[in-house]
């Protein structure tokens, strides 16, 4: 498969090893240093860091600041950008800024609505929403256009993303959703985070019934549970999260010390399973302030060691 | 039909407190079917004030009156006579109206009596819903007839979002997911093609971003 961008990322696909990506929030505050010590915990188990943008609606500092510090590491940043705060116009300033940094993955997303966060009274933006950030980020880099119609000399070169949650209603819609933001331009995906494996299989049926599992590459989201508490909340209050109740028994049946070991166990074998389904390109692990753990859940996985390939300077 | 509701009465009072004799003027359009700023809305909030400021011992005369439209220059001409004998007005029309009548009559205070809060319809008996963003650029034909800028807490045009869950939007079990309402009335037309294609950006030059607007039209100009 030929590579459209420098990303390592889409080169690791292409070569077609399974991919690995976690992420990382950055801090509610002005220390950089935490995205470096966050950075620092996944670096050698993973191929690429999402840094989210103001995730849940929460003023955090800003993902682009985050996404350069990781370049500078020398590591591979996927920029999420949500469309809810910027318009067009601030959007491809963003997405100019990141590609002169040399970012070279962005994540397109609609973003949370503010109602979650820590500012419920702003204004929210949405001029574009995600699947229109993928065909903007794919004008500016395949016609060398802003939205505007200037044509631009130099061209960001981005690997582009999208989020695609199959467990969100109504479910029939779902890969039709997912179909149109391949038609805008999405290169691959990473899911919302999987817990009832057998609704999310019956989408990958569907989503290879169409051919678009040889279009995109999918990663399978997981994010471990710490607690049955987490787990008790993820169910219940975060919308779009589907977990099902055989995953809170089988964490309420443990002593609770014993629990998040019993989260990472889970989530191990949810990637052995998923290797196994077709179309699963990768896996994108989220553990949201838990970042420690993601290196033991990689090798457990018998996803370590990563891959290294040749990226030619850009 | 634009919908409104009440201020509260202290709100009122507080813009009112300092003069003596002030006109509550409603409007029979659109405030009077969302029962905000009708002939019946002036006659309580008339009765509610003035038994106020009896009880505080403040000598305050209030009058009541309701015009046609507010939004209209020939209805805001009835009140030519008379608006001096008042110090100031309490419009209970939209925002519209009260701009229009203080335009009118750039020497009187003119107070807002209501909140003005949309577009919508009357749902049922005193529950109006919103339908409309005017954005000066109608897409209904492709969208089932269903708004998605109104009814789409993201104003997506590609939705629904991961957000949708049963039916209903993300930001609160009482808000029905317009992108579902969609999909469920395309499937019913037998239009669900139109879901297919991703909708471009959309121009929002027509919708408030292009600034206060104005529609000129010739062929009925005088």
């Amino acid at each position: 498969m030929n590579t459209t961008t420098p990303s390592k990322l889409e080169k690791i696909l292409a070569e077609g090893h399974f991919a690995v990506t976690s992420e990382c929030g950055p801090p509610r505050g002005v220390n950089g240093e935490v995205v470096e010590e966050k950075a620092n915990l996944i670096k050698d188990h993973v191929d690429a860091i999402n840094v989210t943008d103001n995730q849940t609606s929460v003023v955090r500092l800003c993902s682009l600041a985050a996404c350069i510090r990781i370049k500078q590491m020398g590591l591979e940043p996927v920029l999420q950008m949500v469309t809810r705060d910027r318009n067009r116009i601030g959007i491809q300033s963003d997405i100019l800024g990141a590609a002169s940094f040399g970012i070279d993955n962005i994540l397109c997303l609609t973003g949370d609505h503010q109602h979650f966060g820590d500012h419920p009274q702003a204004i929210n933006v949405f001029d574009l929403d995600s699947t229109q950030l993928i065909q903007t980020v794919k004008l500016m880099r395949d016609e060398g256009q802003l939205l505007g119609g200037f044509e631009m000399k130099e061209r960001p070169n981005m690997f582009i993303g999208a989020a695609a949650n199959p467990f969100a209603d109504p479910f029939e819609i779902r890969v039709a959703r997912l179909a149109k933001k391949v038609a805008a331009g999405c290169q691959f995906i990473q899911t919302q985070c999987i817990y009832n494996m057998e609704k999310f299989k019956t989408w990958m049926q569907q989503v290879r019934d169409q051919g678009l599992h040889e279009k995109v590459a999918i990663l399978a989201g997981l994010t471990p549970m710490k607690n049955v508490g987490m787990a008790k909340y993820m169910k219940n209050r975060v919308p779009g999260i589907d977990v099902p109740d055989e995953i809170i028994e089988r964490l309420a049946a443990v002593p609770k010390e014993k629990q998040a070991d019993e989260g990472i166990k889970i989530c191990i074998e949810q990637i052995e399973e998923l290797k196994e389904e077709e179309g699963i390109r990768g896996f994108h692990i989220m553990a949201i302030e838990w970042e420690e753990k993601v290196p033991e859940i990689v090798e457990m996985a018998g996803l370590y060691p990563r891959p290294t390939v040749e990226i030619s300077a850009n | 039909m634009i919908m409104a509701r009440p201020k509260p009465i202290e709100e009122i009072i507080d813009e009112i407190k300092d003069f003596n004799k002030v006109l509550i003027a409603g409007c029979d359009g659109c405030v009077t079917v969302c029962e905000a700023g009708g002939v019946k809305e002036v006659q309580v909030l008339a009765s509610a004030l003035r038994l106020y400021f009896t009880k505080e011992n403040k000598r305050m005369e209030i009058d009541e009156t309701s015009l046609t439209r507010q939004c209209d220059k020939d209805y805001l001409h009835e009140l030519l006579d008379k608006i001096d004998d008042y110090d100031a007005i309490v419009s209970l029309a939209c925002g519209a109206g009260v701009q229009f009548m203080a335009e009118m009559y750039r020497k009187k205070p003119i107070f807002p009596g209501v909140d003005t809060c949309f577009i919508g319809v009357t749902e049922e008996r005193g529950v109006w819903a919103e339908r409309c963003q005017a954005c000066g650029q109608c897409i209904l034909a492709s969208t089932g007839g269903i708004c998605p800028i109104s009814r789409c807490s993201k104003r997506m045009l590609n939705g629904p979002c991961g957000g949708s869950e049963k039916g209903k939007c993300e930001i609160s079990p009482d808000t029905d997911c317009g992108w579902h309402l969609i999909y469920e009335r395309l499937k019913e037309l037998g239009q669900l093609d139109f879901f297919a294609e991703p909708t471009d950006p959309k121009d929002w030059v027509s919708s408030r971003d292009g600034g206060p607007r104005k529609i000129v039209r010739e062929d009925v100009r005088l």
